[in-house]
């Protein structure tokens, strides 16, 4: 059997056909324009929603993109901010984070059955206030390329949530690593990172001491750290800036451990400093004080310096900003982003000293990004399909548990990326049989009101109840055992039509036309169409 | 021993390699009886530390390099299990034990990819796309391997000749060639949305084309529609509850493993399926005998060992590689952990394997014979390996292999003998 994809050409040209030939819906007024406009909010956003289209047609797509690159100018909806306010561990410091996790921890050791629920208690609980800050922000933030980079960087700098420690500190992570600085200075974005327990813990630097070093403390989890760790060093220049082909050596990575020696954080947060909210400490013991050579140069000792000058000289190199540009002219534009593309990207970083809002300024106003080629030409993740589901079907939402469940079957749990080079946005990564069935299997679930994404958050059987109402006998007897409350009314084909005219092609909306009203919703979402962006 | 000189001798018998005595399939053909071989590959993503698994407990330098997560030699407390004298087997692999004495398991140590790169993820890569050094290879050697596999008995192969486990197809099942995927855990075998007629009619239609997603749809259904069928109502296996002690499977991995196997023994059609457990990365406090990474090999035996068990007389057919992008340094770094490195040991599983040995040239720990001075050399090219599987296993000809592996050249005319006569 041979594959014969459908070309970014034969799509556009179905989409015509289906435009011109086809009245199942009031087509847009303009056509064109509204392509644009969708475009704009499928790539600098997670897809059309009701009112944002209409905000966009009213002030024009470069006056959107301008305002998408300033969001401290945007209040968020007073709603949304209610419902953020109501997440109370998305409020806590470094310090309390690992407080209570030790706290969690000795009372699992000493404590039998009791301090086991007190631990999973609260792993639960941080895990799903910070999913539930991080998607209800996806769905309804006006915000939303500031959201679509939160995700970027996450990726880029990603920490796994099911090690240890990173349970309870991954939603500080980024509020306090990542969404400050995704759209600033990449400089400060990878300092943040660099310093902060989440990633010192993920990939082990923490423990990184130098060679031959005795720990003097008796006990204690850094009794055992006597020596070098070259875990962060490698993947900080591997993955977090100069890329794999970027020229450095085995022994590059054996003095960049060197030289981040000491660089740890107090895991008993017993130095109180009120002032600083940061568990951070560099431990002047642990340093290994000889001199370093490293990319070819020489370092002289000079202690937690060493490092941040390290930072310095990574976040401003040439093979940097390639690797960065790749990166974000592959998430914005293309799979195999084109190469004058790239190029322009990283002259753009070199030359604004690494400012990620003038980059990405430069390439949404490329000819590239807006070349109609492009449209429709990525397959969502499973992150994007999920949350772009929801805003274009316009469900209020109170509870993200369902999502929650719906990306772990698709294969992208929430934070749940295992390997530091976090999750791909390639079809390649994300197309395969079964995910068809899984999105379609959502879609419908979705499409008919079933999920109960009303339902409180608080109530613990929400999990089950999301069991029972993405099982396919739903629609007869089980959904009638949701309380109308939990549950949302079936879905609006023909705004959902409205909405998303321009991408539907003339065989979706034919197989929409034709099927019974109650699965066309559904359709809609679970079509090719829906599934790129 | 060069195969060209295999192929000679056996073109001068005019017989094949048959295997000749009371399992021997003299009345079938080779292309037929091929097509009844089974192919598991497990890939250890993350860098398993094959110095633990395979242990070289004679050599002193082993135990000079690990002061604290050396095993210990065979009869000590938590020492390892002795495999030919020279090497042991880590403990918490014992469920595995069964089968190396019985000459189902093998080790080709100091083996892996000539790319000298110590990043996961291109190494990775290089070793399911079997391409080291090549990044542009589209498509991946299981993918290719499918393409050049002879038609199954009855003609056309469907969708489930080769299936993965998990919700993501890796990098080694990409390409042209169509590969199910079936979910992990007792997803695989739910009823979905697309379960009810009137749902199936109503996106049948919207995915008639011949397009990609359209041929991802229908594999989709056609392999959801096989699991059903296959697994649904299945009871566990009597022979998997014993080899459990009747406890119930202890990982996501076993679970997984027993399932497959209950797939495959059933499901004739099913004849390469690929499986990746992840965890292996143990920079830190990865213990001896007990601790992090003993927590990770154990599942993984008892997984390996429900799936050799699983499969029944289907396992006499199969080979199982169990393979890990790179190895790890000889020397424990300074938080009792190890970091990247070079030569590992790949696993060779299944009825037709040459077991009961540890293949390849050992090259030793001696500080002169490390790779840059830190890492197991590698003697032996997992191409290699994997080359000698495909012929001697699937039946595959000169030019097909050419095809699979196409830029080992010479490499894959070498031969090692990992499986039987």
């Amino acid at each position: 059997m041979t594959i014969l994809p459908l070309g970014k050409r034969t799509r556009r040209w179905i989409a015509a056909l289906g435009l011109a030939a086809c009245g199942v819906s009031a087509a847009p007024a303009e056509p064109a324009a509204d392509a644009v406009a969708v475009h704009v909010l499928n790539r600098l956003g997670y897809g059309p929603a009701p009112g944002e289209l209409d905000h966009v047609r009213q002030i024009g797509v470069d006056r959107y993109i301008e305002e998408q690159l300033h969001p401290e100018r945007m209040p968020l909806p007073a709603s949304l901010q209610r419902q953020l306010d109501a997440l109370g561990s998305t409020r806590l410091s470094q310090r309390d984070l690992i407080e209570q996790y030790r706290h969690a921890a000795q009372a699992a050791r000493n404590d039998g059955e009791q301090g086991r629920a007190e631990r999973r208690a609260l792993d639960q609980r941080i895990a799903l206030e910070s999913g539930q800050a991080r998607l209800l922000r996806a769905i309804r933030s006006p915000r939303q390329l500031q959201e679509v980079m939160v995700e970027f960087w996450f990726n880029h700098f990603n920490v796994y949530r099911g090690k240890g420690l990173d349970r309870v500190l991954i939603e500080n992570y980024e509020r306090e690593a990542i969404r400050p600085y995704a759209m600033g200075r990449f400089r400060d974005l990878l300092g943040a990172t660099a310093h902060h327990p989440a990633m010192l813990f993920y990939l082990d630097n923490w423990l990184s001491s130098a060679p031959g070093y005795q720990a003097t403390r008796a006990g204690g989890p850094l009794a055992k750290a006597n020596g070098l760790n070259e875990n962060y060093a490698r993947e900080l220049m591997e993955l977090h800036t100069l890329g794999v082909d970027g020229g450095y050596t085995q022994r590059d990575v054996t003095e960049l451990a060197r030289i981040l020696t000491g660089w740890t954080f107090d895991p008993r947060a017993r130095r109180v400093d009120a002032a600083s909210a940061s568990a951070f400490a560099f431990d002047a013991r642990r340093h290994d004080p000889g001199d370093k050579a490293w990319l070819g140069q020489h370092v002289a000792a000079r202690a937690a310096a060493e490092g941040e000058w390290a930072l310095d000289v990574l976040a401003a190199h040439p093979a940097t900003a390639h690797h960065l540009a790749y990166e974000l002219a592959q998430a914005f534009v293309d799979d195999a982003p084109p190469p004058a593309l790239v190029d322009r990207l990283a002259r753009r970083f070199l030359d604004t000293d690494g400012s990620i809002a003038a980059v990405l300024k430069t390439l949404f106003d490329s000819a590239e990004f807006r070349d109609p080629g492009a449209r429709g030409a990525k397959f969502k993740t499973p992150y994007q399909y999920v949350v772009s589901s929801v805003r274009a079907a316009d469900l209020p939402v109170a509870n993200v548990r369902p999502l929650l469940a719906t990306l772990t079957q698709l294969g992208m749990p929430l934070y749940g990326c295992q390997t530091p080079d976090g999750y791909h946005n390639t079809e390649q990564a994300w197309l395969n049989p079964d995910a068809m069935t899984r999105r379609i299997h959502f879609a419908t679930a979705l499409a008919s009101g079933r999920l109960p994404l009303a339902r409180p958050m608080d109530d613990a059987d929400v999990g089950a109840a999301a069991d029972t109402a993405m099982s396919p006998d739903a629609d007869n007897g089980a959904a009638a055992r949701l309380p109308a409350a939990w549950a949302s009314a079936p879905v609006d084909v023909d705004a959902m039509l409205a909405l998303l005219g321009p991408t539907l092609s003339a065989r979706t909306r034919a197989a929409v036309a034709h099927a019974e009203p109650s699965l066309r919703a559904a359709l809609v979402l679970g079509s090719p169409d829906f599934m790129h962006h | 021993m060069l195969r060209r000189h295999v192929l000679q001798s056996a073109a001068a018998f005019g017989a094949g390699w048959l295997p000749v005595g009371p399992r021997a399939w003299a009345a079938v053909g080779a292309t037929a009886r091929a097509a009844q071989r089974r192919l598991v590959v497990v890939f250890l993503r993350g860098a398993v530390d094959g110095l633990s698994v395979v242990v070289p407990y004679s050599e002193p330098a082993y135990y000079r390099a690990r002061s604290s997560i050396a095993l210990g030699r065979p009869g000590a407390d938590g020492g390892v299990l002795d495999l030919d004298g020279r090497f042991g087997l880590h403990p918490a692999l014992a469920s595995l034990l069964p089968a190396w004495q019985s000459g189902r398991l093998a080790f080709v140590h100091a083996s892996g990819s000539p790319d000298t790169t110590r990043s996961h993820f291109d190494a990775q890569d290089y070793m399911e796309s079997a391409t080291p050094g090549r990044k542009a290879t589209p498509d991946g050697w299981l993918n290719r391997l499918l393409g050049v596999l002879p038609p199954p008995p009855g003609g056309r192969a469907g969708p489930t000749r080769a299936v993965s486990v998990g919700p993501v197809l890796p990098r080694i099942c990409a390409g042209r060639q169509p590969v199910a995927n079936i979910a992990s855990g007792s997803g695989a075998t739910k009823p979905t949305a697309l379960d009810r007629p009137r749902v199936a009619d109503a996106f049948d239609a919207l995915y008639a084309g011949d397009d990609k997603m359209a041929q991802a749809y229908r594999a989709s259904q056609q392999a959801h529609r096989e699991m059903i069928d296959t697994l649904r109502g299945d009871a566990p296996d009597p022979d998997m509850q014993a080899a459990n002690n009747g406890a119930s499977l202890p990982s996501g991995f076993a679970d997984d493993a027993a399932r497959l196997a209950r797939l495959m023994r059933n499901d004739a059609r099913v004849q390469l399926a690929f499986m990746a457990v992840g965890g292996w990365d143990t920079h830190a406090n990865q213990g001896a005998a007990s601790g992090a990474l003993a927590g990770r090999l154990q599942p993984l035996g008892q997984g390996l060992a429900a799936l050799a068990t699983g499969l029944g007389p289907v396992f006499d057919e199969t080979t199982v590689i169990v393979m890990s992008e790179f190895g790890r340094t000889v020397h424990q770094n300074g938080n009792g952990g190890t970091d990247h490195g070079h030569g590992n040991a790949m696993w060779l599983l299944g009825g037709r394997v040459a077991g009961g040995q540890v293949h390849g040239r050992w090259p030793g720990l001696d500080a002169s014979a490390l790779y840059e001075g830190r890492d197991l050399a590698i003697t032996t090219d997992f191409r290699q390996v994997l080359a000698e599987v495909c012929e001697r296993h699937l039946d595959l000809r000169d030019a097909q292999l050419a095809e699979v592996f196409p830029d080992a050249g010479a490499i894959v005319a070498q031969r090692l003998g990992v499986l039987r006569a």
